[in-house]
């Protein structure tokens, strides 16, 4: 953990309550998808806490970029999002532990529940980065609540050219997406969508308690044995350990979602 | 210069910047940040004879000028501590350090300090009376002079390290529990411990924390604690670490002349991460503004 001062480059709705934010600064210790930073905004006593969506590391002298994506869902959240281009933040950046990519599998699953859903854009890179074809399930409530659904789309055209092949192909990103009022893709929930996967050997998901619980009991049905890995989210006090405050309660002990997490192994938590 | 060395009874401390129990935790995640030895001390996280878990969660939330925590006295247990925490904070921090202890019977705040008084290292012992007596209806030990005596008593008869009593603001009359620590054998007072606070989700019509209820704090409850460190400062003749929204140096000084001989800085660690090193640097400075030479000088400085 370190503390940056970033500077704001845009700051877009890009769905219902739903914001886009890319800020320059030194995203060096932002190393694993999954992992958070927390934010000062001025009148307000607590940071906020935000996972990242996606990063681009400091490279050849040019600063880095980070892209978070955040629900306006209070008073702190709302007044980020009247944030504009060029307003300084605070922010302890490289925080938690993130998503194993070495643990995928061939073909892993994603699943990302509404506003869950930014961090799992960044595995999704990292995953086809590294050669690896992707399953996404992302749920939402309504049409309007949609959002990153193009963007992990895009993916598939991240070896379009100049790319040599992977061993298997080049790398696909299947993109399946559930929304409560079934006005866009399948009507339901995430789980609804795990009759479109063929084969899963690993999962990834972040999203609300509820949507990791059933999804973690549908994937035991589905798919046995399959490895996963859920991604909590907890009120914070300070974000890096200190406090406490926003404990859970694993297989092995009581475990801090800052530090510990956010990313835990699904058979390590909600097993009572 | 000034000399900001400050002393807690016949402990010396290189300035008078400690960081507050349960905002610090073993001390591990900010030595990560800053070399945690140029600390005056540091009180770690309350501690009690089992693990707890604590209170459910969610368990913080967001005020004006603070927040309100009930963690509920998550920790490890006395034992771990003892055997895991303590070694870990000792290769990383060199002074002694504050020990926190709680507990939720008499017998409880006995055992922990029995086992706290064979540790090398412990500056004082500063005793958390803020806790529910689970044998009395679960009023708080801190809230009458008689239960505060009790504990007191009890933790004395124990220990030969300094007891120090953390007191609860939730009180009426605070000189009162304070005078009562003193006459049970009270080495030291260190207050004040949070204010009880509460506040509501409007739009789910519920309160924020699991708990309902939990502990205000933060610098909104700076002028609470000045005004109870004087008035306790007042009432007593033993030494007294001061503790409460302290957010600066100026804060520092004016808590120290208040009556505090020492401050404790908590809340503000977990927004500002660097504010103890911030605080260590200032006060030299701020000192020379003042025409402060010696910070021992100003301790209860605004006593008629």
């Amino acid at each position: 953990m370190t503390e940056e001062i970033f500077t704001l480059l845009r700051n877009d709705a890009i769905a219902k309550d739903v914001y886009k934010a890319v800020l320059k600064g030194n995203t060096s210790q932002i190393t694993v998808p999954g992992q958070f930073v927390n934010i000062k905004l001025d009148g307000f006593f607590l940071r906020r806490p935000i996972s990242v969506c996606d990063v681009k590391p400091p490279f050849m002298g040019d600063e880095g970029e980070l892209t978070l994506i955040y629900k306006t869902v209070g008073k702190g959240t709302d007044s980020m999002s009247r944030m504009t281009a060029g307003e300084k933040l605070n922010i302890l950046t490289g925080l938690g532990h993130g998503f194993d990519v070495s643990a995928s599998g061939k073909r892993p699953l994603l699943v990302g529940g509404g506003v869950g859903t930014p961090p799992m854009y960044g595995l999704a890179k990292k995953l086809v980065h590294a050669g690896r074809s992707v399953d996404v399930i992302l749920g939402f409530n309504t049409a309007e609540d949609v959002f990153l659904a193009d963007e992990f789309e895009a993916l598939n055209d991240l070896y379009e050219f100049g790319c040599e092949g992977f061993e298997g192909g080049k790398p696909e990103v299947r993109v399946y997406i559930a929304t409560v009022s079934g006005e866009t893709g399948t009507k339901g929930f995430v789980t609804d969508c795990l009759g479109k996967i063929d084969e899963c050997t690993h999962y990834y998901a972040c999203g609300p308690i509820p949507m990791l619980k059933a999804l973690k009991a549908a994937m035991a049905k589905a798919f046995p044995g399959a490895g996963g890995e859920l991604s909590l989210e907890e009120r914070m006090g300070c974000g890096f350990g200190a406090c406490v405050g926003c404990s859970v309660e694993t297989e092995s002990g009581f475990k801090k979602v800052c530090t510990d997490g956010p990313v835990f192994p699904a058979d390590e938590v909600f097993c009572s | 210069m000034a000399d900001i060395r400050t002393r807690l009874g016949d402990w010396e401390l290189d300035n008078p910047i400690i960081p507050a129990s349960g905002t610090f935790g073993f001390g591990a995640e900010f030595a990560k940040l800053y070399d945690i030895n140029i600390l005056g001390s540091l009180s770690f996280k309350g501690t009690t004879k089992d693990a707890r878990f604590g209170n459910p969660t969610p368990r913080i939330a967001e005020c004006t000028g603070g927040m309100i925590n009930s963690v509920g006295l998550a920790n490890p247990g006395i034992e771990k501590v003892i055997s895991d925490e303590l070694p870990r904070l000792r290769g990383m921090f060199k002074k002694s350090v504050i020990a926190n202890i709680s507990g939720f019977s008499i017998d409880e705040y006995k055992y922990c300090c029995e086992r706290i008084d064979r540790e090398e290292g412990i500056g004082i012992i500063e005793v958390n009376i803020s806790c529910p007596n689970v044998h009395a209806g679960g009023m708080a030990f801190g809230t009458s002079c008689e239960a505060a005596a009790e504990v007191t008593k009890a933790v004395k008869s124990v220990t030969t390290k300094p007891v120090y009593m953390k007191l609860s603001p939730n009180v009426t009359n605070i000189a009162e529990i304070a005078k009562a620590c003193e006459a049970a054998g009270a080495d030291g007072i260190a207050l004040i411990n949070t204010l009880l606070g509460m506040r509501i989700d409007i739009k789910r019509r519920k309160p924020v924390v699991a708990n309902k209820m939990g502990g205000f704090s933060g610098p909104a409850i700076f002028p609470v604690a000045v005004r109870m460190v004087y008035q306790v400062y007042e009432a007593v003749n033993i030494p007294i670490i001061g503790m409460g929204g302290i957010a600066s140096a100026d804060d520092v000084i004016e808590m120290m002349m208040a009556g505090a001989s020492a401050v404790e800085i908590g809340a503000m660690n977990l927004t500002d991460p660097y504010i103890c090193p911030g605080i260590i640097e200032e006060l030299p400075r701020l000192c020379e503004k003042l025409g402060i030479e010696r910070l021992t000088d100003i301790i209860g400085a605004a006593h008629d």
